[in-house]
């Protein structure tokens, strides 16, 4: 694996940035150069948020990429606004629940993921992300899977509940649906 | 021990950075890009003993450091363009008390309230315009999370050794990205602090740090004696970076900060179609490596600076080569980040107007 790099986007609130930070940093304990890089500025209570990770075997030069390999996107504005970054033949990661679209290019490997429904069935409807999450990672191998748990179980770790295994299970699920589609 | 590798973004790396450098003080007001910084020290500091204290003003936060820097203890500010700009009195006065600190300014696009999103406008300000009087700061400039990490250690051992104030230059980009980081061992360098005012003891004398001089003798006789520092920092504390330079390319790419590693990856594009470039990385803006550069100048057919403004290093570098060769400029500005496509684009068109 020469370079990964995927935009994550959606509603602010979705935890967009937090999935990135989970994909990085299993990257990293996988021995990988990573960079998080999340949009800033100024945006309204319910405004778009996204955040840009790459994975690289070698040193990192730019963190911001003008067209990402991937797309994971969980709202409506994030796929109008990042369904035309994706590289040619690249990979976008739709939300079903709140997309109603389909994806507008015929060049892109595209992975429809009910994920609000799907992380509902496991018992928490906030574990959307993880699901996103699972699916990307399904598609691209990115990192290996049980990596990836363990940097949610270190996420939620201390955390009330049983927070870390309701975002693990949403995690698998989105996982099966990403590898199914792998092909 | 070894240490593990963290996921930290550019704010909270400089700020723990800064407490393993043993700051234990912090003052500051708060700016976007850099509102971490604070928070993680407001956070922090109580943790190890510390002190922190968000001013009324930067104008207060940085007469606070004047206070516990000739206290004698490490102490540090951070800010962002605008916030910086009001601190440049206090960092004058500093100067000529001969008082350490560390300011970390953060660049946001300007001028004026500008934007919150990446710059690097203040390369004049830092190096040119920080402050009145004849003064000079060392200016460190990241270019990765780690690198900013290491800079934090170095800059206190600076502030403390030379008695000055010591910058460290990042932007948006450097404060918001996150990237893995280890913490290096604290430094085993001690310094000497006798000068400090801790308060007389019997027998002793009594320590008065200022930079009033009101009899002009022997204020240039003290501005002549800071100066004597200056040069030493100018023989000293020139750092670089060369990338790609072993096989003497004729194109020569300089910048600095994040836009230094959005050119490498446009060098390695360049390279990949067979274009020889390299990176010529000033790490300390001040003092700038001028005979780092100067080695370059001979084997190089174009210089082109490109940095995250209308064009503020490249004067230095027009300064080192001193009309041998061309010195092109392009850069981005207003919080536009230049992009690895763009840099590419623009390297292929001057090397063809050249004949590459």
């Amino acid at each position: 694996m020469a370079t990964q790099d995927v935009v994550m986007a959606g509603f602010g609130g979705q935890g967009l940035m937090a999935i990135g930070k989970i994909l990085a940093k299993a990257a990293m304990e996988e021995g990988k150069n990573v960079t998080w890089m999340p949009s800033y500025g100024p945006e309204m209570r319910g405004g778009t948020a996204n955040c840009v990770v790459i994975i690289d075997d070698d040193p990192i030069g730019s963190p911001v990429v003008k067209r990402t390999q991937a797309a994971v996107v969980m709202n409506k504005q994030s796929i109008d606004k990042f369904e035309p970054t994706v590289a040619d033949h690249g990979l976008l990661v739709i939300n079903t629940s709140l997309i109603d679209r389909k994806a507008a290019r015929d060049d892109l490997k595209v992975v429809y993921v009910a994920a609000n429904e799907i992380a509902e069935s496991e018992g928490g409807a906030k574990a959307a992300n993880m699901v996103m999450l699972g699916a990307y990672l399904g598609v691209t191998g990115a990192t290996k899977p049980e990596t990836l748990e363990h940097a949610i179980e270190a996420t939620f770790a201390g955390k009330r509940g049983n927070l870390g295994d309701i975002n693990v299970r949403a995690f698998r699920k989105g996982l099966e649906v990403g590898l199914a589609a792998r092909g | 021990m070894a240490q593990r590798r963290m996921l930290m973004k550019g704010t909270e790396a400089i700020a723990e950075a800064a407490i393993r450098a043993g700051c234990h003080h912090f003052f500051g007001y708060p700016i976007t890009p850099q509102n971490e910084i604070p928070e993680y020290m407001s956070r922090r500091l109580p943790q190890v003993g510390g002190v922190y204290l968000q001013a009324e003003s930067e104008v207060a936060a940085i007469n606070m450091l004047c206070g516990a820097g000739a206290a004698g203890v490490r102490v540090m500010t951070s800010s962002s363009s605008p916030g910086v700009a009001l601190m440049s009195e206090g960092a004058s006065y500093m100067v000529g008390g001969e008082l350490p600190a560390v300011i970390v300014n953060i660049m946001r696009g300007g001028p004026g309230l500008g934007d919150i999103q990446p710059s690097q406008g203040d390369y004049d300000q830092m190096t040119r315009g920080f402050g009145h009087g004849d003064k000079h700061f060392i200016v460190l400039a990241p270019s990765t999370v780690q690198e900013a990490v290491d800079m934090m250690a170095l800059a206190f051992d600076l502030a403390d050794e030379y008695r000055n104030p010591c910058v460290v230059l990042g932007d948006g980009l450097i404060g918001q990205m996150m990237e893995p980081v280890t913490f290096p061992e604290p430094s085993e360098r001690t310094f000497d602090r006798s000068w400090a005012a801790t308060g007389k003891k019997p027998g002793q004398r009594r320590n008065i740090l200022r930079s009033l001089f009101l009899d002009p003798e022997v204020l240039e006789k003290h501005v002549e004696k800071l100066f004597e520092k200056f040069k030493v920092m100018e023989l000293k504390e020139q750092r670089y970076e060369a990338w790609m330079m072993d096989d003497a390319p004729p194109v020569v790419i300089s910048a600095y900060g994040t836009t230094a590693r959005i050119a490498k990856s446009a060098i390695r594009e360049l390279r990949a179609e067979g274009h020889r470039v390299g990176l010529f990385r000033p790490i300390s803006a001040w003092p700038f490596p001028v005979d780092g550069l100067a080695t370059y100048v001979e084997q190089t057919r174009l210089f082109l600076g490109i940095e995250m403004s209308m064009g503020q290093m490249v004067e230095d570098v027009r300064r080192v080569v001193a009309g041998r060769r061309p010195v092109q400029f392009w850069g981005r500005t207003g919080g536009m980040v230049p992009t690895v496509e763009e840099i590419v684009a623009q390297v292929k068109e001057r090397s063809a107007a050249l004949g590459q």
